[in-house]
């Protein structure tokens, strides 16, 4: 940019086909550059995007985030209670 | 200690063994209609620690069930908080608990979700139920 700035204060451009000739130069670097970018872009997402689905289906357990350690943990203290309040179990 | 006193002192505690006596049977057992619910099959052991009703509900069977689940609800929230642990995970472990002590004959909850009768052999229960 600045490099432009400095080409067009030494010599300004007054006929049209030399601005054109300069910006069809820079876009043509910035257009590879933005291939570029977007390329890299789409390695990135392809990579983001390889999970694969499973095979079965999805099954929706109860409480799927009560882990077994915990029901072990509580598994006397449950069998206590219910020995306790017989008259509701 | 008079013999007067000593004779109110007896007679005290005896009444008091007769209340608690009473008070602890009442406690231990089911009440008849829950009973006959649970026998006959009209009423079942659920995955999650609560009551369910198997076939045609009624008002009856709907009063009984919500009654003992509000009970049993409140007794797993006070053990739950005394154990560090969530309601859910409580009543989760109740629940396999309660279904492994069925009897043959009455009626429990499998893991996917439909009504099974207990047989002699072990129930079918969640992966997670120790």
């Amino acid at each position: 940019m600045t490099d432009w700035q400095l080409t067009l204060r030494h010599a300004p451009a007054t006929s049209l086909s030399m601005n054109g000739t300069r910006r069809f130069q820079a876009a043509k670097g910035q257009g590879a550059c933005r291939l570029l970018m977007l390329v890299a872009g789409m390695a990135m997402l392809a990579g983001c995007v390889s999970v694969n689905a499973p095979d079965g289906p999805i099954v929706i357990e109860l409480n799927i985030n009560i882990r077994s350690e915990v029901v072990y943990r509580l598994a006397n203290d449950a069998s206590e209670t219910i020995e306790d309040n017989a008259d509701i179990f | 200690m008079t013999r007067l006193s000593r004779k109110i002192a007896l007679g005290t505690a005896a009444a008091a063994l007769a209340v608690t006596g009473l008070a602890g049977a009442a406690w231990a057992q089911r009440d008849p209609a829950y009973e006959a619910a649970r026998s006959s099959g009209q009423v079942g052991e659920k995955m999650d620690g609560y009551l369910g009703i198997v076939g045609a509900e009624t008002a009856e069977l709907k009063r009984l069930v919500n009654d003992i689940n509000i009970k049993r609800r409140a007794v797993y929230a006070e053990k739950a908080q005394a154990a560090n642990a969530t309601l859910e995970e409580y009543s989760l472990t109740a629940g396999c608990i309660a279904i492994s002590r069925t009897t043959p004959g009455e009626k429990y909850q499998a893991p996917d979700g439909s009504w099974k009768t207990r047989t002699a052999a072990a129930p079918e229960r969640d992966a997670r139920c120790p």
